[in-house]
């Protein structure tokens, strides 16, 4: 008998193959005739919603801008790289586009626990990063190579709780916070804080976890407590279902949410359970902003007629701010390139203007927006 | 009370979900002996073809809505009839772990291939059925809920029916009790597989346009929770017994309700784990499950 | 007896990772954290070995392990560490820290493993991997409400105390430990358990403390490879010792083959580097994965490094 079975040495010399394959994976020759800059986000798992629309818009603007003759003389090359949703993935990722591929700086992560894990090697390599979406403050409270294109949790929910006692009026909040996301308890707990502070009274605190989709028990028991406004810091494909089970279980009382509302699921998803309820977003896809209404036909254009949802935004504008900071930074060298984005004044994106503040965070204000008649309607924007 | 009546209201119809995929999961089980973790990624296809046929239906009718189920039904029968040929058959007589990998594989294949196919962004599910909404005393029900519990039970008694009065039943539970005498007198054990399969993934294609329904936005992975509440509550109704997963799945979808509605939300899924660890140890072989004795 | 050649081969195993790691410098970062990656996978693979395969438990909560190592050490590291140190510590009192971390993480993963090996006192199979798969669930969502742990965001600014000279040494001592335990004269009796437990038990054997030794000592090294993790990423999120990692970590056991220390070893490095491979083409990626997970199970039923024909009786 030979040693192996054919079928098996078949199996193990093409597993072979396929790895020394990798190992030797032609390295870019044409390397000094662009600027390599690395994307990261989970295009697979549970997250990859927000990834994909993310990466397709700063994919799209990464080619506008070559279209118009790249940056510093050369062409830009996006390398792309996936998170799969999973922890640990970021760290390698970042190690990979920086050490195999020479990357001069880093767009990416989108959501908040992953891009600490990320930033965290991309300050150690001294690499410059700027997150488009994660807004969780301990993100840029890394290391000063770290950099964000949106607001930060602790502004959107000053901004909302002031909202809900101010312009609404209300006395009674109820909240209804995901546990297994960052971006939820992390403005849920600003929220309740300023509720408190600005005389209001939490009257119900319910939790639930990713993956559910029956609110109804956490909704009973705040159906139970008879608030004025109830608080719904979670993701759109959430707060669609808790808006829509809400309205089952007769409750009448507005709804109030973050930028994680912003997607045209939202009201397909809920159609008439949503009115009347508020959000707070970076951006109004339905705003009269040519420069925004440009964007939103671009992207219909280009990805089969879908609607640009915050995430993709954001993507648009972190690609735009980097470019911009390359370009004033007239170099790529990382150093240049970070001193430059920390520079960052008045830089017009289609969500606003935006500052880069001392902690490196982009200070834009906020819109509050209605819905009405199943569209958003803009309502008022809080400066920071 | 009102709210304790609701709350139980509640928990019986996500209940009933849970109860009609563990049907599948325990019939699965109880025939083949292993775990089909694709399980909950047909119960996801179920849910995108009622989709498809509701858009394709337009209107809203009593007809629409029981077309769509039973398309996701029809064509979940026969996903599960192709995946039992393809990847578990040649592994006929191999170790039961080594088709727990390929119900793995299948599983990470459909998912994966779900968000290609079908965008990883989640959809909305269309409205099959008129919805309505009654109320009594201080209780909310919507017509949606009634229906989920409805086409549970009437489910439940049809298999009950076939696998107790019919000649495949009968090869069924043959095959389940002892597949070597099974086949020994007679016993096509192959056809028994592959009924068991159609029934099984069908059942999961029923309840992937029912929890739809009731929760209409889709994506690709949005079988994994249920799949694993659904494996959950068919061990603890004792696997392998249809009566006990109905069972099982009513328990746990109210013993979650109830909790969630309280002040240990946020430990909601640690509490139902640990009731039914708690269960297992007092009745190691499930509620209504027989206790198996090992031999030599 | 083989002991005198194991022991070689640990302290082998031991110098061959410090003299890597003095060159650690001379590797490409990311080849180098595929290299250390590797070495994690091993740990765990070749730890639930022992139990899902040597004993012929079936374990799906080995990620519950894993987070509480995981977590335990970087608790130590992060703030029990610096009062003992003061605020600039010497290379050694963090190195000396850093290994109490992981011990204590380790033990307290076996104190649980122990917890979980008591029920298997009257379950089996399946019944037992819910129990498993519940208790891994519960560790998840419990270090997700611990507010001072980081909550759902995870615990961050973990200091990257891991290289390759702890993995490594890691892993030597995993193996070593896995190997010794099976093949003495006490270790005949996981197999006798895992091949047949009736027959074992009327010979005289404990089964039950074969049991529980398996989960003490298999949780003992996954709770170790989750300090080496945590001190790895720098950061940890209880997302990511979620059900799936404990099917990625089964995953890599039975393509090994059952009970195969090697088989698992090389099993663990593919399945690794596999996807790192596949890089290139991102979208396809796990598509591609899961149907070669299908395509091996067919072609190769005994695990895909499983050279050695099945042995028809080992007592």
């Amino acid at each position: 008998m030979p040693l192996l079975p054919r079928k098996t040495a078949l199996l193990l010399s093409s597993l072979a193959a396929a790895l020394a394959f990798a190992g030797c994976a032609p390295k870019d020759a044409s390397a000094p005739t662009t600027v390599k800059i690395g994307n990261l986000a989970s295009i697979t798992g549970k997250d990859a919603s927000f990834g994909q629309s993310s990466t397709k818009a700063t994919r799209l603007a990464i080619d506008e801008i070559n279209a118009a003759g790249g940056v510093l003389g050369q062409q830009i090359e996006l390398i792309f790289e996936d998170t799969q949703s999973k922890p640990g993935e970021a760290a390698m990722v970042v190690k990979k586009l920086v050490t195999r591929d020479h990357v001069v700086a880093l767009i990416g992560e989108v959501i908040s626990s992953r891009s600490i894990e990320a930033a965290s090697v991309a300050q150690t390599l001294k690499i410059p990063m700027l997150t488009p979406t994660a807004t969780n403050p301990a993100v840029t409270a890394t290391g000063d190579y770290i950099f964000r294109a949106c607001f930060i949790d602790p502004f959107q929910g000053k901004v909302l709780a002031k909202f809900a006692r101010d312009d609404l009026g209300s006395k009674r909040a109820a909240v209804l916070t995901s546990t297994s996301s960052s971006y939820s308890t992390g403005l849920s707990k600003v929220f309740v804080e300023q509720y408190t502070e600005a005389g209001g009274e939490v009257v119900a605190d319910q939790k639930f976890a990713e993956g559910d989709k029956d609110f109804k028990a956490a909704l009973t028991a705040i159906r139970a407590a008879n608030p004025d406004v109830i608080f719904v810091p979670a993701y759109y494909t959430e707060a669609s279902l808790i808006a829509k089970q809400a309205r089952e279980l007769g409750i009448t009382v507005p709804l109030l949410g973050g930028d994680g509302w912003e997607a045209p699921e939202l009201f397909e998803i809920a159609g008439d359970a949503v009115e009347g309820c508020y959000y707070s977003t970076h951006f109004s896809a339905d705003s009269t902003d040519p420069k925004l209404q440009a964007f939103v036909a671009r992207y219909r254009a280009r990805y089969d007629g879908a609607t640009p949802d915050c995430m993709a935004a954001l993507g648009y504008d972190a690609a735009y701010l980097l470019v911009d900071a390359l370009r004033r930074a007239g170099s790529t060298d990382p150093v240049k390139i970070k001193d430059a984005l920390a520079a960052t004044r008045g830089f017009e994106g289609i969500t606003g203007r935006i500052d880069m503040g001392p902690d490196r965070n982009a200070s834009k204000p906020a819109t509050i927006l209605k819905i009405q008649n199943r569209k958003p309607v803009y309502v008022k924007t809080i400066a920071p | 009370m009102t709210e304790l009546l609701q709350q139980l209201i509640n928990g019986l119809s996500l209940g009933a979900i849970y109860a009609l995929i563990a049907l599948g999961y325990t019939m699965i089980y109880g025939v083949l002996r292993f775990i089909n973790f694709a399980h909950s990624e047909v119960f996801m296809v179920g849910a995108f073809v009622g989709c498809y046929i509701g858009r394709l239906a337009g209107s809203v009718t009593w007809w629409s809505g029981f077309g769509a189920l039973g398309a996701a039904m029809l064509v979940c029968g026969i996903l599960g009839f192709i995946i039992e040929k393809i990847a578990y058959r040649p592994l006929r007589g191999a170790p039961v772990l080594n088709v727990l990998i390929t119900a793995i594989g299948v599983s990470l294949f459909l998912q994966y291939g779900g968000q290609l196919v079908f965008g990883a962004t989640p959809r909305t599910f269309p409205e099959l059925f008129p919805v309505r909404h009654f109320r009594l005393g201080g209780l909310d029900v919507s017509s949606n809920q009634v229906i989920v519990m409805i086409v549970t039970v009437v489910l439940l008694v049809a298999l009950q029916l076939i696998v107790k009065h019919t000649r495949l039943g009968t090869a069924m539970r043959a095959v389940a009790l002892n597949p070597q005498a099974a086949q020994l007198v007679g016993i096509n054990t192959g056809t028994v597989f592959s009924f068991t399969f159609v029934i099984g993934s069908a059942l999961a294609g029923a309840g992937g346009v029912l929890y739809a329904m009731n929760y209409p936005s889709i994506d690709p992975l949005m079988g994994v929770m249920p799949g694993l509440k659904a494996f959950v509550a068919a061990i603890l109704g004792g696997i392998g017994s249809i009566p006990g997963a109905a069972l099982g799945g009513l328990l746990l979808g109210s013993a979650e309700t109830l909790v969630s509605g309280s002040q240990f939300s946020t430990y909601k899924d640690a509490i139902a784990f640990g009731i039914l660890i708690l269960i297992l140890l007092l009745r190691p072989s499930g509620l209504l499950g027989r206790p198996g004795v090992e031999k030599v | 007896m083989p002991f005198p050649r194991q022991h070689i081969a640990l302290l082998a195993g031991i110098a061959a990772a410090l003299t890597l790691s003095a060159f650690g410098g001379a590797f490409n970062a990311y080849h180098l954290d595929i290299a250390m990656t590797v070495g994690i996978a091993i740990i765990l693979a070749v730890s639930l070995n022992l139990i899902n395969g040597h004993t012929g438990l079936f374990s799906l909560g080995h990620a519950g392990f894993m987070a509480i190592g995981a977590y335990l050490s970087a608790t130590i590291t992060l703030f029990v560490g610096p009062q003992l140190t003061g605020p600039a510590p010497s290379a050694f009192a963090t190195q000396a820290i850093f290994f109490t971390a992981l011990l204590t993480g380790g033990l307290c993963a076996a104190f649980a493993g122990i917890l979980i090996g008591l029920p298997s006192l009257r379950l089996k199979g399946d019944y037992l991997a819910l129990v498993t798969l519940g208790f891994g669930e519960i560790v998840r969502v419990i270090f997700q409400n611990i507010e001072p742990l980081g909550g759902a965001l995870g615990l961050y600014g973990i200091h990257p105390l891991t290289n390759f000279a702890w993995i490594y040494s890691g892993v030597a001592l995993t193996i070593f430990t896995v190997s010794c335990l099976v093949n003495s004269t006490y270790g005949r009796g996981f197999l006798a358990t895992h091949d047949n437990e009736i027959a074992a038990r009327s010979i005289g054997l404990n089964t039950t403390r074969y049991k529980i030794t398996a989960f003490a000592v298999g949780a003992f090294f996954a709770g170790i490879a989750g300090g080496l993790f945590a001190h790895l990423r720098m950061t940890i999120d209880p997302r990511g010792f979620d059900f799936s990692r404990s099917i990625e970590i089964i995953l890599m056991v039975i393509l090994g083959g059952m009970g195969n220390t090697l088989g698992v070893i090389l099993a663990a490095v593919v399945l690794t580097v596999l996807p790192e491979v596949l890089r290139p083409v991102a979208e396809y990626r796990m598509i591609i994965y899961s149907l070669l997970l299908v395509i091996l199970m067919i072609a190769r039923p005994q695990g895909l490094l499983n050279f050695r024909p099945k042995k028809a009786a080992r007592i």
